[in-house]
């Protein structure tokens, strides 16, 4: 009972979160200078031809009516129309998720790898010259944002040792007919593993970009949990039952030191998926972010709302995973 | 060499620091009950620790020999040295709130080392901890070892901790103030427990206390240790009679169960710490530390 009502009660924050961010949304992109309508019409348009539009779209209405209108359709599915490129928002904005979703995850993906074997070096050799690296290396890491690791990523790899893709996010040549736009999962699923390399390639340096300042987060979390564990009772106690130091550290510490991690992480993810707005525009990738851009240059507000929305769910979800995680991985909390 | 565990002349100090421990002797005999006395800080754990390889890395052993079952194990290479212990020796912990994983079941936590070390069969070493469980007066055990630690009270871990000390059946245990942790009332019934558990398995038992009183009702001899430095190795009764040291006769003065309850107990004097203050300094210079 106390589960369904923790679900219940999580659906209606949810719920209120979503309509305030459509709120202050819709009131902002309309409060700020520059006309959708203006930007579309060629030059030279009457004012008659502009306020026809302008009453085609509902923009001659009060924000409270407009906000209305919009809502009403929002609650069937229809998040209106694109301005810009002239299809239903919702399909769009869905269109552009499974990229974005992907290229987040790998760059999750490579966070907990690196940060997860920074951390563990760190435990292992720590007090020696090894710590110190992770330490210094982690600090390094975090001074600089996710967008200049991408423009390093690309000096690197892309023009003095060019290994990867610079843009896009698949080489037109390749032979496939996706039926969805999850190309990676799709790839794995089929067994087209050129294609994966291809994709790979592709999210490679983006991925990695967003990864580095969130791998620098774990390292430097999850080391330090690892260390304040590792003095504790049990784990001296499985030391005197003839377990190695890696026994130790990976079966006995590492399970109770990532929960304190977890929360962190979590939150520091949401910020990873901000962070593909611009990292998605620097390596062309097709997402979410790259499109967001591109409607806020068009003043596509239908568009500009449709992805923050989906944004902001997105965040929701994440904490909502993570929040599960910890009451799984965590004794003390699976019974209540 | 008398000992199961002979401990010749250690030697440990703080890393670029000063001596914790000072050239400590002592025989742990097979099967006996050896206590070791001394006041809080005086350096008991980390004989304990010393002994089982798991001292803070902010110490050091700098000299002498921990002959364990005939192999001395500072000779031994550190994975050796970890066999070796994991083989003849068992600890139990002071803390049982902290002692066990707080995330795994109670079960694994006593089998898995008896699969995964000693290559015992699963359901044979699950069989074991039933059995043991069963042995310390565990109710259901069955159920128990389905539990994680936070669902169970402080007294019954320390059970489980006893249970899974013996369970690869240990020529030596540890039990490092086992009871110091614990409410009055069961602090009796565990010492109870590791007393007849080491009857009944003829395990040798070296028992760490500050508790003199407690060391009268358990051991067959004892060391008394002041600073780092035995001051005095003895059997029980001699001990009792006629202890030789200053710092022995006034630490039994000051214990309860031996002092007429109507005089009072009677502190340590300040002559005789000053006393064996000066010893323990001499020894120093001596050892030229
Ligand atoms: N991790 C550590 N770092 C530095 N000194 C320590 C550490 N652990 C214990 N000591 C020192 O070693 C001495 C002996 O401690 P201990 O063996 O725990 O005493 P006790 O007889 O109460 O068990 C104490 O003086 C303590 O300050
Ligand atoms: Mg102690």
């Amino acid at each position: 009972m106390a589960l369904l009502r923790n679900i219940l009660i999580r659906l209606i924050t949810t719920l209120v979160t979503l309509f305030g961010v459509a709120v202050i949304v819709f009131v902002v992109i309309r409060v700020v200078p520059g006309n959708p309508i203006a930007m579309m019409l060629p030059p030279g348009a009457t004012d008659a031809d502009i306020a026809r539009l302008q009453a085609q779209y509902g923009f001659d209405k009060s924000i409270f009516e407009q906000f209305v209108i919009w809502l009403g359709g929002v609650v069937q599915g229809d998040f209106g129309q694109s301005i810009s490129l002239r299809q239903p928002v919702a399909q769009l904005v869905l269109g552009r998720l499974p990229a974005t979703l992907e290229l987040s995850l790998m760059a999750l993906l490579m966070a907990v790898l690196i940060g997860g074997t920074m951390a563990l070096l760190g435990t292992l050799f720590r007090n020696t010259r090894t710590e110190g690296a992770v330490d210094v290396t982690a600090g390094m890491a975090l001074s600089i944002p996710d967008f200049l690791w991408g423009l390093v990523l690309i000096l690197l790899f892309g023009v003095l040792w060019p290994v990867f893709h610079i843009s896009g996010r698949i080489s037109p040549s390749l032979n496939i007919d996706f039926t969805t736009n999850f190309y990676l999962f799709e790839a794995l699923v089929r067994l087209r593993f050129d294609v994966v390399a291809d994709l790979i390639g592709h999210m490679f340096m983006p991925a990695l970009a967003l990864a580095i300042p969130l791998a620098a987060i774990i390292a430097q979390l999850l080391k330090q949990s690892l260390k304040e564990t590792m003095h504790l009772d049990y784990v001296t106690l499985a030391r005197t039952k003839g377990y190695g130091e890696n026994h130790v550290i990976l079966r006995e510490a590492l399970p109770n030191a990532v929960l304190p991690t977890l929360t962190l992480v979590g939150v520091q993810f949401t910020f990873l998926i901000g962070g593909t707005v611009i990292i998605e525009r620097l390596f062309s990738y097709e997402g979410l972010g790259n499109m967001a851009i591109d409607a806020v240059i068009n003043r596509d507000l239908p568009l500009i709302q449709g992805i923050v929305i989906l944004f902001a769910l997105l965040f929701t979800l994440v904490n909502l995973v993570v929040d599960m995680l910890y009451v799984v991985l965590n004794p003390r909390l699976r019974h209540a | 060499m008398s000992g199961f565990l002979s401990i010749r002349n250690l030697t440990v100090h703080l890393r670029g620091g000063g001596p914790i421990l000072r050239a400590v002797t002592m025989d742990v005999a097979p099967g006996q009950v050896h206590g070791l006395v001394g006041e809080s800080g005086a350096g008991k754990s980390m004989i304990g620790k010393a002994v089982l390889g798991t001292l803070p890395r902010a110490l050091e052993i700098t000299g002498g020999e921990i002959w364990l079952d005939g192999v001395d194990l500072l000779a031994l290479a550190p994975a050796a040295r970890r066999k070796q212990i994991g083989a003849t020796a068992a600890l139990i912990p002071q803390d049982p709130l902290t002692a066990l994983n707080p995330g795994k079941r109670i079960g694994p936590q006593i089998t898995r080392r008896l699969v995964d070390i000693l290559g015992w069969r699963k359901s044979d070493a699950e069989a074991r901890a039933r059995d043991l469980l069963d042995e310390v007066h565990i109710p259901d055990p069955v159920r128990v070892m389905r539990s994680y630690p936070h669902e169970l009270s402080g007294g019954m871990r320390q059970r489980i901790l006893i249970a899974s000390a013996f369970a690869a059946e240990p020529r030596l245990i540890i039990a490092d103030e086992p009871t110091t942790a614990l409410d009055v009332t069961v602090q009796k019934q565990i010492l109870r427990l590791i007393s007849d558990m080491q009857t009944r398995h003829g395990t040798a038992l070296l028992f760490v206390t500050h508790d003199l009183g407690v060391v009268s009702k358990v051991c067959d001899t004892l060391s008394v240790l002041y600073a780092g430095k035995v001051v005095e190795n003895a059997r029980m009764r001699r001990f009792f009679m006629r202890p030789i040291h200053p710092y022995s006769a006034a630490l039994l003065a000051a214990t309860p169960i031996y002092t007429d309850p109507d005089r009072g107990l009677t502190p340590v004097p300040q002559t005789v710490i000053d006393a064996v203050e000066r010893e323990v300094e001499h020894h120093d210079v001596r050892a030229g530390a």
